[in-house]
């Protein structure tokens, strides 16, 4: 099989996975919508499991691959459970702005 | 001679302090005071048997156990009898018992009665060790023991705050002394490997730090024995009971500094430097005393500055390594002061309770063994002949004039004075009409026989005393060899032309003293004004040189106002800095509570600039 | 006989204690202490017979810890000190009525517990944890029991407990270091461990943190006076009878074997500073008008010359401090139980307050006065063979320092005899001063009688550790 990185070039993908990266962090901290954010986060991991798949294939090694699998299971759960946080707060207070959530301070 | 019989001179004196002690309240005063007296006096009794046998015998040293061990030397718990241990013996139990017996009377009022025998016996128990310990060590015990029971016996009516004060200033001052003591101590244990009398006067050698250890020993002897500077003590502890004063602060505890120095003759003999301030300060102590007493009215304040003035003279005597001379001193001056101030203390007895001199007067009529007997005694300590302060101050004179001329004049006229205030205190006490009031007069009486029998006796002693020396043939001087190292060097006065003219002069001096006194006192009647109307010279000596005053000044408000501000403010600030170490972390955790605010915002950011950071750090810095 | 019996019997006396209700435990407790006290007596026969008591297991293998309780001289003494004077202590605390006595005393007898650990233990780690377990009881003693407001008193116990154990953490610290050089926490091996100058100098200051803070030496010891005047007299007692020896056994047993490689000039200096604590001390004594303040003070005053003489680190210095803790310890404890005695008539620790108490009480004024005298040294009484011992000593290293140090043989008469004298003498005042109880007599009987038959023949205790 023909290595899909001969065609576009390990560059490419880091590239693209720096952009989403730094996409997602920007949303986090311009974002004040919680639903936004927890997107945002999920941009940021898939930038990491690009990569990981990126090298994978570049390093002909299946490891990263399976780190991908387990990556994308915790991601899941951390939405599931984050998602029912959220509703829990919503509930409570109405809103889901962090700048309203400030409960926690010390 | 059996070491049974030796230690039963200390513990009669103890079994009495017990018996007293505890059981002192169920008896009846005759008994309590019976039992305390014949404790003396069977001290007497066996202290009297060991002076036989000492005449010719050998001093006898008792070991009873291992006291305290270091590891390159020991102390005994010991005593040990010798030639000197038992003159002291002799006259601490015996003038002891004659004030025992005194006491029975004089005290007879006192609620506290029993105590008061209970202390008494103490003290001549611890006497006794002072004398008799066969080490530094065993000294130090009796050494700090007798002043226990001074401070007891000073503050005895307790109920007066000024007599506790009295008596914790003279425990205090003496403790300055003991502190001296310990201090002598431990350069000779460090010096010569041992504290034991026989074994320092054998191998005791010149070590260059010597002169420290003999210094420090005379500074415990100016406490105790009442000199230049830490006198002060002695005339305020004229608060405790006349008794007391006439058995402790007179004939025997104050005696102990001449004994100690005595007793280590020969680490002295070795540091003449030590000697010449021993002998300056024991002159001028002398006179700076002698003229404090000029102007005191308290009859009993005359006899404590006379006290310590003839204290001065015998650590002159020592000074002048005239050690005999000062013991020869000692002993007469037990003599006429415990009959002089047991006098006073009938003289006391007569007029209630009345010390002031201005209020007495014309008690010759009413009292006659009283003022013979005071008046014999006053004549021995003025020096006239034959009595026995004739003698002993002589030689005293003729020492200093052998040595040094200057000291000579000074001890001459602090004896000049002597007998001057002397009879200044005979002829206001007791010639004229009486000065007190009505009632007073009416009460005037003679004392009980338990009283005047010991003024007898103690006169005798006091016109006779001085035979145990007379020059020429010295019996004390004989006597006294064994315990002297340097014993070629006994001042044996050839009588000439020189110390005929000497004592001639002495007695001169002593007469015009007794002129003086008896124009001014006698003749033109004149009786001392008070304190407040004196000026000059008088009011110095009133305020005795105001040296109460400057140590208030330099010793004592500087330690409350250290003690003070150590308390408010040092302790403060280290309390403040101690604090301030659990403050900072307090202060630090305060501040930083305050970027936890809850925004999730502020967190994530300071997250994503960390983490920028951190990468930062690796790519560039690796 | 094994010396670890006393532990144990102290652990199950607590468990015991704390098991009854509140009207036995005090009996129970002093049942305890006394059997304890007999089995100490026991244990010292079968030590100068020859016999080994000692006990030693291993614990944990790595690191190299073991259960190692060994007897000698000075723990021997320091057992004594401690068996002995606890049923003393909780006799003396049968005039007060505590509210929940069971926990009170299970925590007296644990406390004991912890500092019986302390003086037998030879490895370094089981020695540092029997230290810090003898902090927890005596916390809770004065946190729970103590007068005052308890904000007050809070503040005070917690500033005790972290200020002593601050300066615990860098024995701790010295002994991970010791253990990184020796492999072992053993003393054996400690005390032998070779140690540069440098070392050594690190090493002795940590454990100076720790002693110095414990002791308490100026000028580690402004949590002493607060504490003392804060805490149950029971516990005063407890900390100035035995556990500040603590620190000076600690000094005899660790500090000085282990670091006496320091520098000259580190252990002048330390030597300078006891001296200063004694005169500090005493003035600030002399100028206090609580009772149990001054108290506290003269303490500090007295082990600071403890503290001094056991830093001089020769012979005639170790022999003095042990005889000195001993003598300290029986001593405290009768002041502050007389102190006790007025402050249960007159209710009150105000000098000024009291007064008169001669005339009405004199077997409690003889009692007094004999003990005050053993406080000042006087010659006769144990207090002066400790004192005499720590100040030759001191004159042995340099005459200057016993001079200095001396003074407080003069100042102590000074404020001792003041106290005395405003608290004890003066005319009668109206409040009455019962004589003491028989119970009382008992106590005070027995520790003037120590302190006379010691002053006499000290080769009684002595002999345990001089050879």
């Amino acid at each position: 099989m023909e290595n899909v990185l001969q065609q576009i070039g390990i560059d490419q993908y880091i590239y693209l996975a720096i952009l989403l990266f730094c996409i997602g962090a920007f949303g986090i901290l311009y974002r004040r919508n919680a639903i936004v954010m927890f997107m945002s986060i999920e941009i940021m991991l898939n930038a990491a499991n690009l990569l990981l798949v990126a090298f994978s294939t570049y390093h002909e090694d299946a490891n990263g691959q399976v780190f991908v699998f387990f990556t994308m299971a915790v991601a899941a759960a951390e939405v599931a459970i984050g998602l029912a946080i959220l509703v829990a707060i919503y509930r409570n207070i109405g809103s889901i702005d962090i700048d309203k959530l400030k409960k926690l301070k010390g | 001679m059996s070491t049974t019989i030796l230690l039963l001179t200390l513990i009669f004196p103890l079994v009495g302090t017990l018996i007293n002690g505890f059981w002192g309240k169920h008896l009846s005063k005759k008994v309590s005071g019976t039992i305390a007296t014949l404790a003396i006096a069977a001290s007497f009794v066996t202290s009297c048997l060991f002076f036989a046998y000492i005449q010719d015998g050998e001093p006898v040293k008792v070991v009873l156990f291992e006291w305290m061990k270091f590891n390159y030397f020991s102390i005994d718990f010991g005593f040990y009898f010798d030639q000197l241990a038992a003159l002291w013996l002799m006259f601490i139990t015996g003038i002891g018992t004659l004030i025992h017996l005194y006491s029975t009377s004089y005290m007879s009022h006192d609620e506290n009665f029993s105590k008061f025998f209970t202390y008494l016996n103490f003290f001549v128990f611890f006497m006794l060790i002072l004398v008799t310990g066969s080490n530094l060590a065993m000294m130090f015990i009796g050494w700090e023991g007798v002043g226990l029971c001074s401070y007891l016996l000073i503050g005895f009516w307790y109920k007066n705050q000024d007599y506790n004060n009295a008596a914790k200033k003279a425990f205090i001052m003496n403790r300055i002394g003991d502190l001296g003591f310990l201090v002598g101590i431990f350069v000779t244990g460090y010096l010569f490997h041992t504290l034991d009398f026989i074994e320092l006067k054998e191998q005791s050698f010149l070590a260059p730090t010597l002169g420290i250890a003999t210094m420090a020993f005379f500074i415990a002897a100016t406490g105790k024995s009442a000199q230049l500077p830490l006198y002060t003590w002695l005339p305020d502890a004229m608060a405790g009971p006349t008794p007391v004063s006439a058995l402790i602060h007179a004939a025997t505890m104050v005696t102990a500094g001449i004994f100690m120095i005595t007793r280590l003759n020969f680490l002295f003999d070795l540091t003449p430097d030590v000697q010449h301030i021993i002998a300056i300060i024991g002159a001028v102590t002398s006179l700076v005393a002698a003229t404090i007493a000029l102007v005191q009215n308290d009859i009993k304040k005359v006899l404590a500055y006379s006290t310590v003035s003839q204290l001065g003279l015998m650590f002159l005597a020592l000074g002048l390594g005239a050690y005999e001379v000062a013991v020869f001193h000692v002993i007469t001056h037990a003599f006429f002061k415990a009959c002089l101030f047991l006098g006073s203390g009938s003289v006391i007895h007569a007029v209630g309770g009345e010390q002031d001199m201005r209020h007495m007067g014309g008690l010759k009529k009413h009292m006659k063994i009283t003022y013979a007997t005071f008046f014999i005694s006053t004549l021995a300590i003025s020096g006239f002949p034959p009595l026995s302060g004739f003698f002993s101050k002589d030689e005293i004179l003729l020492t200093a004039f052998h040595h040094n001329t200057v000291l000579w004049v000074v001890a001459s006229l602090a004896s000049i004075l002597t007998a001057f205030y002397m009879f200044r205190l005979l002829f206001l006490t007791f010639s004229n009409k009486f000065r007190g009031t009505e009632e007073q007069e009416h009460h005037l009486h003679e004392s009980p026989s338990a009283m005047t029998m010991p003024l007898i006796i103690l006169a005798v002693l006091a016109a006779v005393g001085g035979l145990i020396s007379i020059p020429g043939s010295s019996w004390l001087n004989e006597f006294l060899k064994p315990v002297i190292k340097n014993s070629a060097t006994l001042h044996h006065h050839e009588l000439g032309t020189t110390e005929y003219l000497l004592m001639g002069l002495a007695v001169v001096g002593a007469l015009i003293g007794l002129m003086v006194a008896y124009f001014k006192y006698i003749k033109n009647k004149q009786v001392p004004v008070n304190d407040n109307n004196v000026s000059g010279l008088q009011k110095l000596f009133a305020n005795k040189y105001y040296l109460d005053e400057i140590y208030m000044l330099i010793i004592v408000n500087p330690l409350n106002f250290f003690g003070s501000f150590f308390k408010k403010q040092i302790d403060g600030l280290i309390n403040g800095v101690v604090l301030s170490f659990g403050r900072v972390p307090s202060e630090l955790s305060y501040q930083g509570k305050k970027a936890q605010n809850g925004n999730i915002g502020l967190y994530l950011f300071a997250f994503v600039i960390g983490v920028c950071g951190l990468l930062y750090y690796l790519f560039m810095c690796y | 006989m094994n010396c670890i019996i006393i532990l144990l019997i102290y652990v199950l006396g607590a468990v015991a204690t704390l098991a009854s209700n509140s009207k036995n435990a005090a009996k129970i407790a002093l049942v305890t202490s006394l059997i304890n006290a007999v089995i100490a007596l026991v244990l010292t026969g079968e030590y100068l017979n020859g016999n080994d008591i000692s006990f030693t297991q291993q614990w944990i293998s790595n690191p190299n810890i073991s259960l190692s309780f060994v007897v000698d001289g000075l723990s021997l003494t320091m057992l004594l000190l401690t068996t002995l004077l606890l049923p003393i202590i909780i006799l003396a605390s049968f005039n007060t009525l505590y509210s929940k006595a069971n926990q009170l005393y299970s925590l007296v007898l644990f406390m004991a517990f912890a500092m019986a650990g302390t003086f037998l233990a030879q490895d370094g780690l089981v020695y540092y944890i029997f230290w810090e377990l003898a902090l927890l009881p005596i916390f809770f003693i004065g946190l729970l029991w103590g007068s005052d407001e308890w904000k007050v008193r809070k503040r005070v116990m917690v500033t005790f407990f972290m200020y002593t154990f601050a300066g615990s953490l860098f024995m701790l610290a010295a002994f991970a270091y010791l253990y990184t050089l020796t492999g072992s926490f053993a003393w054996s091996d400690l005390s032998k461990a070779v140690l540069s100058t440098k070392e050594a100098n690190y090493i002795f200051l940590a454990f100076f943190l720790a002693y110095g803070i414990k002791i308490p030496v100026f000028p580690f010891h402004t949590w002493q006076a607060n504490t003392y005047e804060k805490s149950p007299t029971i516990g005063t007692m407890l900390l100035s009878g035995i556990m500040l020896k603590m620190g000076v056994y600690s000094i005899l047993r660790w500090q000085m074997p282990i670091a006496g490689n320091v520098s000259e000039n580190i252990l002048k200096t330390v030597i300078i500073f006891c001296i200063i604590g004694i005169i500090y001390a005493s003035l600030i004594a002399l100028r206090s008008n609580n009772l149990k303040r001054l108290l506290a003070y003269s303490s500090m005053a007295h082990v600071g010359l403890v503290a001094a003489g056991a830093y001089v680190g020769n012979s005639t210095g170790y022999q003095g401090a042990i005889i000195q803790m001993v003598g300290h310890g029986f001593v405290m404890v009768g002041l502050f139980y007389l102190a006790d005695i007025i402050s249960k008539r007159y209710d009150t620790y105000e000098i000024k307050e009291m007064g008169g108490i001669r005339s009405q009480a004199p077997k409690f004024t003889t009692f007094f006065l004999i003990i005050l005298f053993a406080s000042i040294g006087l010659p006769g009484t144990f207090g002066f063979i400790g004192e005499f011992t720590l100040l030759f000593a001191l004159s042995e290293k340099e005459l200057l320092y016993a001079v200095f140090a001396g003074t407080s043989i003069i100042l102590g008469a000074y404020y001792m005899l003041k106290m005395f004298q405003n608290a004890v003498l003066g005319s009668t005042q109206n409040k009455v001063f019962a004589e003491v109880t028989t119970k009382e007599y008992f106590v005070l009987a027995v520790i003037c009688v120590v302190l006379i038959g010691l002053g006499i023949y000290p080769k009684l205790l002595t002999d345990l550790f001089i050879q």
